[in-house]
């Protein structure tokens, strides 16, 4: 895609919402309209790097009991229809009561590609970083605006699959003004690995997301996808999905 | 003991938090190593202390209490007299000199019983910090008189009104803030819970109850004490106190958790004794969870006790055995602080009521030349809406004054 000078588009869904069928068919249907690579969010009691809008999604799927087991099988589901990588964002605690070796190998099962954990940074990462490398997954670390050349450097030599840098300071949905140090977070990045670097938090409109794609391989759009299902309501959730993606996708797809 | 350079006591602890606040982690590490070293930040640390706080907080032989309980001597140390009326006030004015040498200018802070709320307002006042408290909406309903003294400081208070509506969720919005804010605003973990450095810094800022309860103790009755107890919730207390006494054998420590109003999962904060290891706010610890990994309300009828989780270094010594983890229910809670305005005159924080409760449980079974000494973390003013509130389970026997063989002397009752 990089070398087609595109930007690709990763977009996330919170897991099990608004209940674990609809998930299944907003994927497929982002998927569908040109999404390069979807996060699940498994909704977690305590998010703390997330905004108002995730917080409220993870949980209503809370209140329906929705797990970490389910998800794996709505992974599973996923895989069968569809070739769109898979990502599960999870923060550590889920993890760590399911068993983190456990859930590797569960994760591979099901055929997803990776994990994004925002509560585990690369001081606290390498035991689980070992698990994934043994069954070929991706633990995508993250970058902030405010993290040191010295911890760039380090977060680079142990990621796997890409790097996800924040675009802000912030939580998730924030609609605070990107970090002007930015630029040179991602030019620090790309001097320390050949990785793909994606952007994420805050980004929702076209027109933000063509200023900020060329400074990245893909970008991420969650909290504003959120909040697009709930104003569109069950039935027109997929149609809504598929139109804000396309619309984004048109935006950063050829430059 | 010190934590490793990961910030690990034994399993626990660690730094589970964004990547965006690891930098700010780092160089608060740094910083605080720097000025422990500093003898000049000390001495200007021990002067607020001592003519502000009003240290050393004395340590009181409790004669009436001993003789109601008819067991060992009961000693309290009393944090209650502190300047704003709880030891939180150690802590916040260590932080926020500390935060000043960083050249902060803001400090932010999350609170339950409000009385981190206050200490934080306070040395932000005294300090010339603009100040912002986030309390859940639940808690500034119980311990309204608090908010009202956080505002009389100057400083703001928001209502967090996300998930139980109490101090857990009061920290999650704390650190969202935080990551918001980082590069401005010092954040004044009240426990001595969070991610390394914080459970260290707290602690040692709270040391000084130790080092005081041990001198006091030596002087009063010429050896260490046979016991001490205090309230855990987060563990600042605690630990501040169990400190100086975690290399004596043969002084019992006894942390005193939340029992609530049941056994069953949301009806008590007791993580210690009912919980299991996990990550919440930035360290793995022993946490009150389901069987998914998601966090389960707590509750307590003392707002600083409702707490799911609890700092890492009691995790560790619950594990060595060091330190013995009971609870006191909220029942048991309440008449201890009825007890205690009976029979001492001294109204007891509901939090610091719930080891009034176990150590006259425990002096009981002590021989009477035993030396027990409890930490009352502070003071009840707070808790007369709650404990008005609350119907009256038992009724407290009256019991009459022991005779005067003077207070806080070593003297033994008749």
């Amino acid at each position: 895609m990089r070398d087609r000078g595109e930007t690709g588009l990763i977009t996330y869904v919170t897991a099990g919402w608004p209940d674990l069928e609809a998930t299944e068919r907003l994927v497929l249907a982002m998927a569908a309209a040109g999404a390069d690579l979807v996060e699940l969010g498994v909704p977690f009691s305590d998010p703390l790097a997330d905004g108002p809008v995730i917080q409220r999604a993870s949980q209503a799927a809370l209140a329906q009991g929705v797990n970490l087991a389910q998800i794996l099988a709505l992974g599973a589901r996923l895989r069968a229809q569809t070739d769109v990588p898979l990502v599960l964002m999870s923060y550590y605690n889920p993890i760590l009561a399911f068993g983190p070796a456990e859930l590797v190998a569960a994760a591979a099962q099901a055929g997803l590609d990776g994990f994004i954990i925002p509560d585990l940074p690369v001081e606290e990462s390498g035991p689980f970083c070992a698990l994934a490398d043994a069954h070929g997954l991706a633990l995508v670390p993250l970058v902030a605006p405010t993290s040191t050349p010295r911890r760039i450097a380090a977060i680079a030599r142990h990621a796997r699959g890409f790097i996800y840098c924040v675009s802000l300071t912030g939580v998730t949905g924030s609609t605070g003004a990107y970090s002007e140090k930015l630029a040179q977070v991602c030019h620090t990045v790309r001097a320390h690995t050949d990785l793909p670097l994606a952007l994420g938090f805050g980004i929702g409109r076209p027109e933000q997301a063509r200023e900020l794609a060329p400074l990245a391989d893909a970008l991420v759009v969650g909290s504003a996808l959120i909040q697009r299902i709930e104003e569109a309501g069950a039935h027109e959730a997929e149609s809504a999905v598929q139109e804000m993606v396309l619309g984004l996708k048109s935006a950063i797809g050829k430059i | 003991m010190q934590p490793d350079e990961r910030g690990y006591f034994g399993a626990y602890g660690g730094r589970y938090v964004p990547e965006t606040l690891m930098p700010a982690l780092e160089e608060l590490l740094a910083a605080y190593l720097e000025a422990r070293e500093d003898p000049q930040f000390q001495q200007q640390f021990q002067e607020y202390l001592q003519h502000y706080v009003g240290r050393p907080s004395p340590l009181y032989f409790a004669a009436n209490l001993t003789r109601y309980a008819g067991g060992a001597r009961i000693y309290l140390k009393r944090e209650d007299l502190n300047h704003t009326g709880a030891h939180k006030i150690n802590n916040t004015l260590g932080q926020a000199l500390l935060a000043r040498r960083m050249g902060k200018r803001r400090v932010i802070a999350e609170t339950g019983a409000g009385q981190h709320g206050v200490a934080t307002a306070t040395a932000a006042a005294l300090l010339g910090f603009s100040c912002t408290i986030f309390m859940g909406a639940e808690d500034v309903r119980r311990q309204e008189p608090n908010v009202f003294r956080m505002r009389l400081l100057g400083a703001e208070v928001v209502e967090v009104h996300a998930g139980s509506r109490t101090l857990k969720d009061a920290m999650n919005e704390a650190i969202r803030h935080w990551v918001t804010h980082v590069e401005s605003t010092y954040y004044l973990i009240g426990s001595a819970a969070g991610p390394h450095p914080y459970p260290m810094i707290v602690r040692d800022f709270q040391a000084v109850i130790g080092r005081e309860t041990r001198q006091q103790v030596l002087a009063a009755t010429g050896r260490l004490p046979d016991c001490v107890v205090a309230c855990v919730g987060g563990g600042s207390n605690a630990l501040g106190i169990f400190s100086a006494f975690l290399a004596d054998p043969d002084v019992r420590l006894v942390g005193v958790e939340a029992g609530g109003r049941g056994p069953r999962p949301g009806e008590h904060a007791a993580s210690l004794s009912r919980g299991r290891p996990g990550v919440l706010h930035g360290s793995l610890s022993y946490l009150l969870q389901d069987e998914h990994g998601q966090v389960s309300p707590a509750h307590s009828v003392s707002a600083g006790l409702d707490y799911p989780g609890v700092g890492p270094e009691l995790s560790f010594l619950k594990d060595t055995g060091r330190v013995s983890f009971t609870s006191a229910s909220d029942a048991e809670a309440l008449d201890a602080f009825r007890l205690l305005c009976r029979t001492e005159g001294i109204l007891p924080a509901l939090e610091s009521a719930h080891a009034v409760a176990e150590a006259v449980r425990l002096a009981r079974e002590m021989a009477p030349e035993a030396v027990l000494v409890v930490n009352l973390s502070g003071r009840g003013d707070k808790d007369m809406a709650t404990v008005a509130r609350e119907e009256v389970t038992t009724c407290v026997p009256r019991v009459s004054p022991a005779p005067f063989s003077g207070c806080g002397t070593g003297a033994r009752p008749v």
